[in-house]
């Protein structure tokens, strides 16, 4: 195995295992179609939102279904509830400490919004939501982090052009980073 | 050196318990000189059978052992126990493996019970014939058994400069040791064929959370099992049964469980997980993201916080080292504050991104002491301390990826408590 990936992505030693040699390989596998798999196959590749489904929704709408669905936990407009933080603001908060870590301040990728409500929340009925709320309660969020205007809707295409300030804030790992010295005798 | 935790306040009549029991042994051997005043008296189980065989049962620990449990951190108390976490008691681990009841967990909705006669894993995305799997088709395929550590992220995260928790279960419980059983994850990902360009794999849990993750194919192929057993049987609820990935030397959390997707794809997709989670503040405001492997660490776990030596003497110091990048070489103790330290003793077996105990004699005298211990691994990496750390990262807040030394202090009580940052 290469010390590390394309990216340069630190992979650790390499443990390839013994595996008991078969005459026959075996397969136990059974063919199945993408389309038998299509209620399975709800990440998005957010970078670019490839596997945003069709649909839509508005800021407006957004305020209405968080308002059902989420502000029990969530708290009004999103600024923190009876069971989680804040999920908005934050932006401009990484160079100093305490980091106020939102989906404004945090997110680099504007579909992230969609995989993460979709796969998870709420979180007493994960995968309830239709794709159009999924739109919709992105479209509020974004909005309450000023990211777009009050009139935006939120759809497959217009979701990955929104443009999050943590966009560049990323950089691939470069451990190891430490250089400690193994000394043994009146070290401090 | 007692091995219970001292907090609690059983352990605590019990110590008292046995300093009084000690004090009237002294008396008679005082008055009688070498030789005991009464015969030891016979058990009172040696004078009647014990409890029947059941005709079927899962054996349960002693009844005395009761208080050797999971739990969850004092610390930082979410207001919510489905994201959550709870945390090995390794002040009462011999040995290098976890038992099943004790290993960590960490969900993000909570542990689903899985019916593993309806469970399905599905391989697709960029491979020539997307396949599902059952559990009675997983368990057909030639298994490979791997003892290999597992640890959070998040380990050590409430306490980098200063001491907020008191134990090691609570400073350092988010590691186990573990057996694991299943089948390469390259024997199913070859059997769908992979496209050529096919260079990130999505790995994606059956649990409330949809929890999901991206590795590069080159760890997949590498080592990366699919598992169901654990430490010679099924995998428990909360480490995911039936089915779970398991990423050697990584972070906990890429070894997805309750796992029933695992998707190729020709670059990551940067989910939540991998962008507002599980990621390291850099000092110029920026994140480290993909940061995987668990770097060499150690922690010495008797003495831990909130026990107590009983009297000066000889004690052995143990504890675990452990490492992502490949297997320990050695383990320095120091019982000075870092100051001077001494090779200790490794135990075998010394494994590959597995656990392994240290262990080295102490004679006490009494006086207040900082004890640490640092690790050196297969690479020549060596175990740093906070300061190190900090040269290169932002600590703060409740910062992952921490490997640094840990000193526990011994006052002259021989009362032992955590001074990260103070030592």
């Amino acid at each position: 195995m290469a010390a590390k990936t394309a990216e340069g992505i630190p992979l650790g030693s390499s443990g390839r295992h013994a595996v008991q040699p078969l005459p026959d390989r075996p397969r136990f596998g059974q063919p199945v179609s993408e389309a038998e798999l299509a209620a399975w196959n709800i990440d998005i590749r957010t970078p670019d939102g490839r596997g945003l489904p069709a649909g839509r929704g508005s800021v407006a709408e957004g305020r209405q279904i968080y308002a059902a669905k989420c502000v029990a936990c969530h708290g009004a407009e999103a600024k923190g509830g009876s069971v989680y933080g804040a999920m908005v603001g934050g932006i401009g908060s990484f160079k100093g400490s305490p980091r106020v870590l939102t989906p404004g301040s945090m997110y680099p990728y504007a579909p992230i919004l969609f995989d993460y409500i979709r796969r998870s929340m709420p979180m007493d009925r994960p995968q309830t939501l239709s794709a159009d709320e999924v739109y919709a309660l992105s479209a509020y969020l974004l909005n309450l982090n000023g990211l777009v205007p009050a009139g935006a809707v939120m759809d497959a295409d217009s979701l990955p052009k929104v443009q999050m300030p943590n966009r560049d804030g990323f950089i691939i790992d470069d451990r190891p980073d430490a250089k400690a010295v193994r000394c043994m005798t009146n070290c401090k | 050196m007692s091995n219970r935790p001292e907090h609690d306040s059983a352990a605590r009549s019990r110590r008292v318990f046995l300093r009084k029991t000690a004090a009237l042994a002294g008396g008679a051997l005082a008055a009688g000189g070498a030789a005991r005043a009464a015969p030891l008296p016979v058990p009172q189980t040696n004078r009647e059978p014990g409890r029947t065989i059941e005709e079927t049962a899962y054996g349960m620990p002693s009844k005395y052992e009761a208080h050797v449990r999971r739990r969850r951190t004092d610390v930082l108390k979410n207001r919510q126990n489905l994201s959550d976490w709870s945390m090995t008691p390794l002040q009462n681990q011999p040995g290098i493996i976890t038992p099943n009841g004790l290993i960590f967990e960490r969900h993000h909705a909570g542990t689903p019970d899985i019916d593993p006669q309806t469970h399905r894993l599905a391989v697709h995305g960029m491979v020539k014939q997307p396949l599902q799997f059952t559990m009675d088709d997983l368990v057909r395929y030639p298994s490979v058994s791997r003892f290999h550590f597992h640890e959070c992220s998040g380990n050590g995260l409430t306490d980098w400069l200063k001491p907020a928790s008191r134990t090691v279960q609570q400073t350092h419980g988010l590691l186990s040791g573990v057996l694991w059983t299943g089948v390469p994850a390259s024997t199913l990902m070859e059997e769908a064929g992979i496209d050529p360009r096919g260079k990130w794999v999505l790995f994606e849990g059956a649990d409330g959370s949809a929890h999901a993750r991206s590795v590069p194919m080159e760890k997949v192929l590498d080592d990366t099992l699919i598992v169901y057993a654990m430490n010679g049987e099924a995998l428990r609820p909360e480490n995911g049964y039936p089915v779970r990935a398991v990423i050697p030397g990584w972070e906990g959390n890429v070894s997805v469980k309750w796992l029933r997707r695992i998707k190729v794809g020709d670059q990551p997709w940067y989910l939540r997980s991998e962008t507002a989670r599980y990621t390291d503040p850099m000092p110029d405001g920026k994140w480290r993201k993909f940061s995987m492997v668990m770097e060499c660490k150690s922690v010495i776990t008797s003495p831990s916080g909130g026990q107590t030596l009983k009297r000066p003497g000889f004690h052995e110091v143990t504890g675990l080292a452990w490492s992502g990048a490949g297997k320990i070489r050695a383990v320095d103790v120091s019982f000075d504050g870092g100051r001077n330290w001494r090779e200790a003793m490794l135990e075998e077996p010394i494994m590959d991104k597995c656990l392994t105990r240290f262990k080295i004699g102490w004679n006490w005298n009494g006086a207040p002491a900082v004890l640490m211990s640092r690790a050196v691994d297969s690479t020549g990496y060596v175990q740093p301390t906070v300061q190190d750390l900090q040269k290169t990262r932002a600590i703060v807040g409740f910062v992952q990826h921490h490997n640094a030394i840990q000193p526990w202090a011994v006052n002259a009580n021989g009362e032992v408590r955590n001074v990260i940052g103070q030592a």
